[in-house]
């Protein structure tokens, strides 16, 4: 397949694949950030994960809708305004949730899990009653359009950039919130002993409400990033929910440098495999090789040790 | 105490709702008598649907929630002004249509149960519904098994006749052929790079494709096909292979939320669709609303009907589509082909003067509906429609501009000869 073309023509694909490679990474790493913290460190399997994040994406479109007709000027920087407004809506319903659902079932996992996806479908049904069954556009500023000539043959998407480096600057608050902050001390002294916690005076049930918040209102900003990339309607969060839970999983439920490490290496197998076979065959590919070290690996790539 | 409500004299209003109702059956008599011509239920139903002297009931079967919302909503929303027009100019063999709709909940068993229960408990004359094949295919043993009769609306991949269904989009060939011979000869495009979502429709589209470039078009080629699974929201590595094997048109059958995806990213990856050709089959003035117009412009659709047709039927159409769902509705190919459902079966049981599913499906063949907005249909032996087909160029207002039409009808052929 590669007989035809000139060295430099190849030189400046892979340099775009591997770009391709790494915004897929930033994806992935986003959308599995919330998860990773309320899955890691709560145990709660959150099935309606993505319907969080398709709030963020809604916030979004609305935000951009208010400054088109209110503030026609300032819309070239309406995107970080809505991103702080998806990050709060989706907390606070997160806050919501955890209130009025998840803490009665801390103790039955798996009707969280039924508990969730139920929720999941009440959000969708929601969105499609309020903003209407189709899909909707998020016009997004002429800046983020378009993409950096590298060189002649190489092109970087701008909105791609974007991601990667919104992806950088989350997940490093993540970790400073959770391993150098006092409320992340509470958060991790409560995962690992929530009577003894208790028993110090930490408020555990508060603590595990900021922490869903927290999960939640991060899956809204990715939310909010995606409608640079994919598609805003009802029904759009599923089509997330599965990859996510394959990085947090694969990764190892309760640390992050796992999720970071699992994203890695997902994206890099699925851009390159995608590149060399099809797209529905690298999906297959990618599946069978993580079910394959899951049945190695059952804890994930980066595990917590434990003493059992 | 007791009795004051009836020491009341009678109220005003009471006496002339009073007055009203008794003249109410006066009233009948007068419908009645300038309609002589409505002919008699014994006659017009000898088959036990839910016809009565003054109504006729049929059934509409879409997805209102789940997944396929997002699509057949629009379907939806012109069956009933379909219907609400025909009411308006005194309905069908002189009955008003009433319509029952069930939601398929984009779940292709509860499509098969709720066809069950519109033929079977509600007896309708005629159900126009279904968006996906899935869905079709769901239904279709209830049409034949309970005789009823189905009015699908989605172009399709073809391969599939039955009696009991009149297909009002169209057939694979019908929506592939004519685009692909038109970017050939004008645009002088030779390969062809071929993409599509990992189902059916887009899988034997695509093989349709491929016969015809390689055996129809000389000197074209096709230099790649790929597949994506429904939902699929990355496509940077496939963008890059098309900027490795730079073919004159990527032919894209991609669907869903995946489209949005797919449009953004080429648009991010500095492909311009004002220099790349880029033909699609799959994307609608209602996809457009969710790609947003400036991802999209420039790209080339092969359609029977544009929200733009300019005719008169269409100058009608718009208006009084707009005025019933609001001013920010668009129309898409599908939704004009679910307007036309309701108005071929109202035209095909005036022809055979009955409402009878065996006599409507033996009349079918041959009714022509010339207020139809995309100009003039008429149905075929198969059950299929003989229509136009036409390439539009989207702008980036989210319409299209149409470029092309066939001089003809096409006649449509769901059992394409060597292209299986």
């Amino acid at each position: 397949m590669f007989g035809d073309y000139s060295l430099s023509d190849l030189g400046a694909i892979f340099a775009m694949q591997g770009f391709a490679g790494l915004i897929l990474f930033s994806v992935f790493l986003l959308m599995a950030l919330g998860l990773a913290i309320i899955f890691g460190q709560m145990g709660v399997i959150n099935m309606a994960h993505g319907e969080f994040m398709i709030l963020g994406a809604y916030v979004t479109w609305l935000t951009s809708n208010f400054f088109q007709a209110h503030l026609p000027a300032l819309f070239g920087g309406y995107f970080f305004v809505a991103m702080v407004l998806a990050f709060f809506a989706s907390g606070a319903l997160g806050m919501l949730v955890e209130w009025g659902l998840i803490r009665h079932l801390y103790k039955r996992p798996l009707d969280t899990l039924l508990a969730t996806w139920g929720l999941s479908l009440i959000l969708q049904q929601c969105y499609r009653s309020i903003f209407g069954a189709r899909e909707v556009g998020v016009d997004l500023p002429q800046w983020m359009l378009g993409s950096f000539q590298v060189t002649d043959a190489i092109q970087i998407p701008i909105n791609g950039v974007f991601v990667m480096v919104l992806t950088i600057l989350i997940t490093c608050a993540v970790a400073y919130i959770l391993y150098w902050s006092r409320w992340g001390r509470q958060v991790r002294a409560v995962v690992q002993n929530r009577v003894m916690a208790g028993a110090v005076g930490i408020n555990t049930e508060k603590v595990d409400r900021y922490t869903f918040a927290l999960g939640c209102g991060v899956a809204g900003v990715a939310g909010s990033a995606f409608t640079m990339i994919g598609s805003t309607g009802p029904t759009s969060g599923q089509l997330y929910i599965v990859d996510t839970f394959l990085v947090v999983v694969f990764g190892g439920a309760a640390s992050l440098l796992g999720t970071i490490a699992s994203a890695f290496t997902i994206s890099q197998a699925q851009s390159t495999l995608e590149f060399f076979l099809s797209g529905s065959m690298a999906k297959v590919i990618t599946l069978l090789a993580i079910v394959g070290i899951l049945m190695l690996r059952p804890q994930g790539l980066f595990a917590l040790k434990v003493r059992k | 105490m007791t009795d004051e409500i009836d020491r009341d004299p009678p109220s005003p209003l009471r006496r002339k709702l009073l007055m009203g109702m008794a003249a109410a059956p006066m009233m009948g008599m007068l419908t009645r008598a300038s309609f002589a011509d409505v002919p008699a239920t014994s006659a017009v139903n000898t088959t036990g649907l839910a016809v009565t002297d003054t109504d006729v009931t049929v059934g509409i079967l879409h997805s209102i929630t789940g997944t396929m919302a997002i699509s057949e909503t629009g379907s939806v929303e012109a069956e009933k002004l379909a219907i609400s027009q025909i009411n308006a100019a005194g309905g069908v063999l002189g009955r008003q249509i009433k319509f029952i709709q069930e939601d398929g909940a984009s779940d292709w068993p509860t499509f098969a149960e709720k066809a069950k229960k519109l033929l079977v408990e509600n007896k309708c004359a005629a159900v126009f519904g279904c968006w996906t094949s899935a869905s079709r295919k769901a239904v279709l043993p209830v049409f034949e098994q309970y005789n009823g009769m189905l009015y699908y609306p989605t172009f399709y991949e073809g391969l599939e006749q039955s009696k009991n269904v009149i297909y009002t989009g169209q057939e694979a060939t019908q929506q592939i052929l004519a685009g692909l011979n038109w970017i050939n000869t004008t645009k002088d495009a030779k390969t062809f790079y071929l993409l599509g979502s990992d189902y059916i429709w887009p899988r034997t589209s695509n093989k349709i494709a491929r016969k015809h470039i390689e055996n129809h078009l000389t000197g074209c080629k096709v230099v790649g096909e790929e597949y994506f699974p429904l939902g699929d929201t990355q496509f940077n590595s496939v963008i890059n292979k098309i900027k490795l094997t730079k073919p004159d048109v990527i032919y894209a059958i991609i669907v869903g939320g995946s489209n949005v995806a797919f449009y953004k990213q080429l648009k991010a990856a500095g492909i311009d669709l004002s220099k790349q050709l880029l033909l699609t089959i799959s994307v609608t003035e209602d996809e457009i609303d969710g790609i947003g117009g400036e991802n999209i412009a420039g790209a080339y659709a092969c359609m029977k009907y544009f929200q733009s047709l300019d005719n008169a039927n269409n100058k009608a159409f718009v208006p009084a589509f707009k005025a019933m769902w609001g001013e920010k509705t668009v129309i898409g190919d599908v939704t004009q082909a679910a307007y036309l459902g309701p108005n071929l079966w109202k035209l095909t049981a005036e022809k055979a003067g009955s409402f009878d599913i065996d006599k409507i499906a033996a009349a079918s063949p041959g009714v022509e509906f010339k207020g139809a907005p995309e100009g003039y249909v008429r149905i075929h032996e198969n059950h299929h429609l003989w229509s136009r087909t036409r390439v539009g160029r989207a702008r980036a207002d989210g319409q299209y501009d149409v470029v092309f039409e066939t001089p003809d009808l096409v006649e449509p052929n769901p059992f394409p000869k060597g292209y299986q």
